[in-house]
């Protein structure tokens, strides 16, 4: 599930490692200049926009089915933009509640990935010696593990919970945040800026605040970007395998998946919610690159 | 670029068909030929298509098909044509004489004496014997065997204690009086005895397969049937295949040469091989597609009454619902089943207010009073007996609504969940929960408050419901528990005259709902697509459909191609 | 390269271990078990079947039993699928889903690149832009949505290929092939799209057109051989992808491989059947992983792994 960031930051990894804080605002305005990004950064903050406000636009809520219009498509007339699913219920409002959802689990559980991934991958590489050793032989280990067959355990253990999804994807996603991140640690320690704070007294709590940090930021943001699809994706598989969010709230997955059941009856309840997801992981794929490109200096103009 | 061609191609696929409402695809289903019966009640070889093999869609994977451990409709499905008991089903579901050409009954109706078809065979050609099932049914009651349905056979004397492990299994009540003559003594009358003997529980198996292949007995090469067909074929998640049984009693009558059982994990999968031509018969169809079957299909799409019932139970041993009456019956009345049946699940199936099924033929239910109320009057009485129950708009009741994962459920319990809203404003938390989780919990009533409950009766009677209900039996997941229902089960047990006997059980059901223990929601109804070739079978209200009663016509036209060995080619 | 070979084996020993322990305790701890059923079973029957399964015994006597079965190569009975084995089940499934998976590998490695390799050759072009977001499409679908539309553009409307179901035929396998395929041809556009426009950049690339090689003979003699090594580490993370589209693809189009019993397995609390799957796929992971490194190793002369440090 891993394989773009993962891509994403071996190249990110070769690019310079220690830059000074314009840096960020460089990479901002080599962002800007890629229209591709520009473009998939409006379009992910008119999404984000429209799960919040969304709902409170149309008079339907999502849980209370419309009896005298189940399965209906798209009509201004009735009022259900989006039409409505197979018990009535206006797909306009479900899919920006599924789309707060996806989106939430996405971020969450990326966070969470990121939390434990760079402090693992951060302390290993730091500490070196044989502790990173161990640290890193236990990630290879992990490695190994199907990943889906632990996450539809914790599901099948732990019961549907969103918060579960959250920390059961997070907990198994955050292998090459730590491999990446130890990596960027190990290369920064040793180098001269580093020896000069050490040499001026700073401890060590403060040299990797504001030296190691700051510089993991770059790929760091890469790595949010790209996983957050990933992570919508994870999601709208378990969704497929009936273990995910909890009626009467639903995601985009589940609602895709819903959606592709009746494909040919009701087209509309697949299209929509599938347009949403789709439009999102592409927006966050194309901003990843746009941002990996941004923070890469070896351009490639 | 072919590639991306593709991947064009179904974009605009995909968009086009949110243009117009009906696809094309309209499947191709040929017109059977009028068909022609010789006087022996046989379709006659004219009609008859050259090639009669069929394939049947089947539902999970069976888990085995050792009759005495087998559970679950696909393997039943796959066992009555595999084995053969001592009734059968005839093609309308009533009960006739399989391996036993003819029985009596003695009096008291407790001594049963089968006299077994001479002509009865395994599949291997030696004669099935009294003997045989002598030493089946010992095998399908002795503990060491872990039958899970053991319960089809404790009529018979000894039964319960040797499932106990009080008794060896010697000790059942069964002897075989010479090689064709079969005897079995029943602890209590049994009305329903005969039907139970369709069930593959008291199936015969052939006593060497079993001593030499242990637990493997059942795979091909090593299974030997009495039935009108034998396994040829069993790949595991893919297809189990049988073949006429060259020894059958009648084997003269059965006409369809090979049947392919196909698992499937996933409705819309099936649905579609059965569009493609691949199936003559489907498990079930997808639920969300009945307006387009009835449009597209109707001529393949066959629903019929099942005898079951789809209800919703309350845990009577925690709060909310423990003791309080009015609340249960509140959340009972405030539930629109005409909708949930005609908006939700779409097919057909009957809403109730009752536990048994109609259609039995030796019981009908007793009215309850709210089943004459209008939707309205219903909803009425349901918000007074919220008020009376403590609960109000300021107060609203809080309840956790459990169901387990699947299409149909998922949207009932939605629905419910929006009735109940909207009618009496209760806060429902909608929990869904893998099956065997499901299971647990509602076995061991810790978490349950509402939860969702169902039965397909196993023999033709309405006990089958009641007993559900004993405070000892290991399904009474609700925790009702009430003496003199249960004196009221054990006095329907030992009954002899059938009248008296059908007004106890009558009565008992009233007890049920009287005392809101379930929430019943519909009846079942079995839906299938079948191909319009396929015939011989007829629908009946316990979805026992015999391979062997079935053949495949010739399609009308004489133009039209005939629906071209489905299947052929799979799995070489 | 023999010796870091052989420790590399040697190393997945405590990893595989760790993996069964793991999964064995896992299992163990979800609610419910393996003969639960709608039709409650009397107490009796049900002890008699825990003690046929030893599943009355402490959990560790059990897990010991189960690891010493295990080196034998036994895998145990199935739970759920009564008749058979764990290995009769496994021997059965597995050589469909290595067929499937392999092909879909082999497809998605042969589109892939040529994809990505002809984006970056026309970098920042039209043909770029779309091809790219093309692929950007195979992962923005899930596979769940793909396999139906297939299904039916291909099978029902068309009729070209049957619906479902399982040979060893390209008519059967095609469907399902493209399926697996398609987000791994995205992923594998897009990596190699990248790599290759950083060595096309590269002083090493200009250096050799500097000396008039033919565009054609340049792009495929020096760029594209390390343009690849990110696509060939790759290749581990799309094994497990092959895993989890596998459950999609085996339910949707009824293909008895072994990536459902993953699921199913799990649902239905088959002990036995999970953890050997598991087991399966670790063993796979592992060797794959290890083959990567070595083909990596091959293609990238600055890597050797003879001095026991692994780069």
């Amino acid at each position: 599930m891993n394989e773009t960031t993962r891509d994403a930051f071996d190249q990110a990894l070769d690019s310079r490692e220690v830059r000074g804080r314009s840096l960020y605002v460089d990479a901002w305005h080599r962002l800007l200049r890629n229209k591709a990004a520009v473009a998939a950064l409006v379009i992910l903050t008119i999404m984000i926009a429209l799960v919040v406000f969304g709902p409170m636009l149309v008079d339907w809520d999502h849980e209370i089915p419309d009896w005298d219009n189940y399965s209906t498509p798209p009509s201004l007339e009735t009022g259900h933009l989006f039409g409505t699913d197979a018990l009535g219920r206006d797909l306009f409002a479900r899919t920006m509640i599924g789309g707060r959802i996806s989106l939430l689990v996405g971020l969450v559980a990326t966070l969470v990935s990121l939390l434990i991934g760079v402090t693992w991958g951060a302390f290993a590489g730091y500490v070196g010696g044989r502790v990173d050793n161990v640290m890193m032989r236990i990630v290879d280990a992990v490695y190994a593990m199907p990943f889906m067959f632990f996450v539809i355990l914790l599901m099948v253990v732990f019961g549907r919970n969103i918060f579960l999804i959250f920390v059961a994807i997070g907990a198994i996603n955050w292998l090459d945040m730590a491999r990446i991140v130890r990596g960027q640690t190990l290369s920064l320690k040793n180098k001269d800026f580093v020896e000069a704070a050490r040499a001026c007294g700073a401890t060590e709590w403060q040299i990797i605040r504001r030296h190691i940090v700051p510089n993991l930021l770059g790929v760091v943001i890469v790595y949010v970007t790209l996983t957050i699809p990933q992570v919508i994706l994870v999601e709208s598989f378990l969704s497929f395998l009936g273990l995910g969010v909890q009626e009467p709230l639903t995601s985009w997955g589940a609602l895709v998946n819903e959606g592709a059941q009746e494909m040919e009856v009701a087209p509309w309840s697949l299209l929509f919610p599938a347009s949403f997801l789709a439009v999102t992981l592409f927006a966050f794929n194309f901003l990843g690159d746009g941002l990996r490109d941004a923070l890469d200096p070896k351009d490639r103009q | 670029m072919r590639f991306w061609l593709v991947a064009v191609v179904l974009l605009l696929a995909a968009c086009g068909q949110g243009e117009d409402r009906a696809p094309e695809a309209a499947p191709v289903l040929a017109e059977p030929v009028e068909v022609a019966f010789n006087e022996a009640g046989r379709p006659v070889d004219e009609v008859l298509a050259d090639s009669q093999v069929v394939h049947r869609g089947n539902g999970e994977e069976p888990q085995t098909l050792d009759p005495h451990l087998a559970e679950g409709v696909p393997s039943a499905n796959i066992l009555r044509d595999l084995f053969e008991g001592l009734t059968t089903n005839a093609p309308d579901g009533h009960i006739v004489p399989g391996a036993a050409r003819h029985w009596d009954i003695s009096r008291d109706g407790l001594t049963y004496t089968f006299y077994l078809d001479p002509e009865a065979r395994w599949s291997n050609g030696e004669p099935v014997t009294a003997e045989d099932f002598v030493w089946s049914w010992r095998r399908a009651v002795a503990p060491a065997t872990g039958t899970s349905y053991g319960r089809m056979l404790s009529p018979i004397v000894n039964a319960e204690a040797i499932f106990a492990g009080d008794l060896p299994p010697e000790d059942l009540g069964v002897t075989a009086l010479n090689d064709t003559t079969f005897q079995v003594e029943l602890q209590d009358p049994t009305p329903y005895f005969l039907g139970l003997l369709t069930h593959h529980t008291s199936y015969p198996v052939y006593r060497p397969a079993v001593e030499e292949h242990g637990d493997s007995h059942v795979r091909p090469g090593n299974l030997v049937s009495n039935g009108a067909y034998m396994l040829a074929d069993w790949r595991v998640r893919s297809r189990i295949e049988l073949v006429r049984n060259p020894h059958f009693r009648d084997a003269g009558s059965v006409i369809v040469e090979r049947v392919v059982f196909y698992p499937f994990e996933d409705e819309n999968t099936e649905f579609n091989r059965f569009r493609a031509g691949d199936l003559h018969w489907t498990y079930q169809v997808p639920s969300s597609q009945f307006q387009w079957l009835e449009d597209n299909m109707g001529d393949a799409l066959v629903v019929t009454p099942w005898f079951g019932t789809y209800f919703f139970s309350f845990n009577l041993t925690r709060p909310p619902f423990e003791g309080n009456l009015a609340l249960r019956q509140a959340l009972n009345l405030a539930i629109d089943r005409d909708i949930l049946t005609e908006r939700v699940s779409r097919f057909g199936e009957i809403p109730t207010f009752h536990l048994v099924p109609p259609g039995l033929p030796e019981y009908e239910s007793l009215d309850v009073a709210w089943a004459d109320m209008t939707q309205e009057e219903r909803e009425a009485e349901a918000r007074r007996l919220y008020q009376q129950a403590g609960y109000s708009a300021e107060r609203p009741l809080e309840v956790e609504l459990r169901y387990n994962t699947s299409e149909n459920h998922r949207k009932i319990a939605v629905a419910m969940a929006a009735m109940w809203k909207q009618v009496l404003g209760v806060r429902t938390r909608l929990i869904n929960e893998e099956f065997r989780v499901f299971l647990q919990n509602r076995a061991q009533r810790r978490v349950t408050e509402v939860f969702r409950s169902g039965w397909i009766g196993d023999y033709q009677d309405a006990f089958t419901f009641l007993e559900l209900f004993h405070s000892e039996h290991g399904r009474n997941d609700a925790g009702y528990d009430n003496e003199r229902f249960d004196r009221l089960l054990e006095r329907i047990a030992s009954e002899r005259i059938p009248a008296s006997r059908r007004n106890l059980m009558a009565e008992a059901e009233r007890m049920i709902l009287a005392d809101q223990v379930i929430l019943p929601v519909y009846h079942y109804v079995t839906k299938r697509l079948v191909d319009p070739l396929l015939q011989g079978w007829e629908e009946n209200v316990m979805d026992h459909h015999l391979t062997r009663h079935m053949y495949l016509v010739r399609p009308r036209e004489v133009g039209v191609e005939e629906a071209a060995e489905p299947g052929e080619g799979e799995e070489s | 390269m023999l010796k870091y070979s052989l420790r590399r084996l040697a190393s997945a020993v405590p990893t595989l271990f760790l993996l069964i322990t793991f999964a064995f305790f896992m299992i163990r701890v979800a609610p419910g078990g393996p003969f639960d059923s709608e039709r409650a079973l009397p107490p009796e029957i049900e002890a008699n079947l825990a003690a046929k399964y030893h599943l009355d015994e402490p959990l560790v006597f059990q897990y010991a039993r189960y690891l010493w079965q295990i080196v034998q190569g036994d895998l145990g009975p199935s739970f759920h699928y009564r008749d058979w084995t764990v290995n009769d089940l496994i021997i059965q499934g597995a050589p469909v889903s290595f067929a499937l998976g392999a092909a879909a590998l082999l497809l998605a490695l042969l589109v892939g690149v040529v994809v990505g390799a002809w984006a970056a050759l026309r970098q920042n072009r039209p043909t770029d832009y779309t091809v790219m977001s093309l692929a950007m499409l195979g992962i923005s679908i899930p596979n769940f949505v793909l396999a139906p539309l297939l299904i039916l553009v291909f099978a029902i409307v068309l009729g070209w290929v049957p619906a479902g179901g399982w040979a060893f035929s390209f008519d059967r396998m095609v469907l399902p092939v493209i399926t697996l395929a398609l987000p791994m041809i995205a992923y594998i556009a897009r990596i190699t799209r990248g790599s290759m426009i950083e060595v096309l950049h590269s002083s090493f690339i200009r250096t050799v057109r500097a000396k008039g090689m033919p565009e054609k003979e340049v792009i495929l003699r020096h760029a594209l051989k390390p343009a690849l090594l990110p696509v060939i580490s790759y290749l581990g993370p799309a094994a497990a992808a092959i895993v989890t589209g596998s459950v999609v693809v085996e339910r949707i189009f009824t293909i008895p491989g072994i990536g459902s019993y993953f699921v199913q397995g799990a649902l239905n609390r088959d002990y036995t059947l999970v953890m050997g799957v598991v087991i399966l796929y670790g063993v796979l992971i592992i060797l794959f992983n290890f083959m990567v490194d070595l083909i990596y190793a091959w293609l990238d002369p600055r890597i050797r792994y003879d001095d026991g440090e692994t780069a």
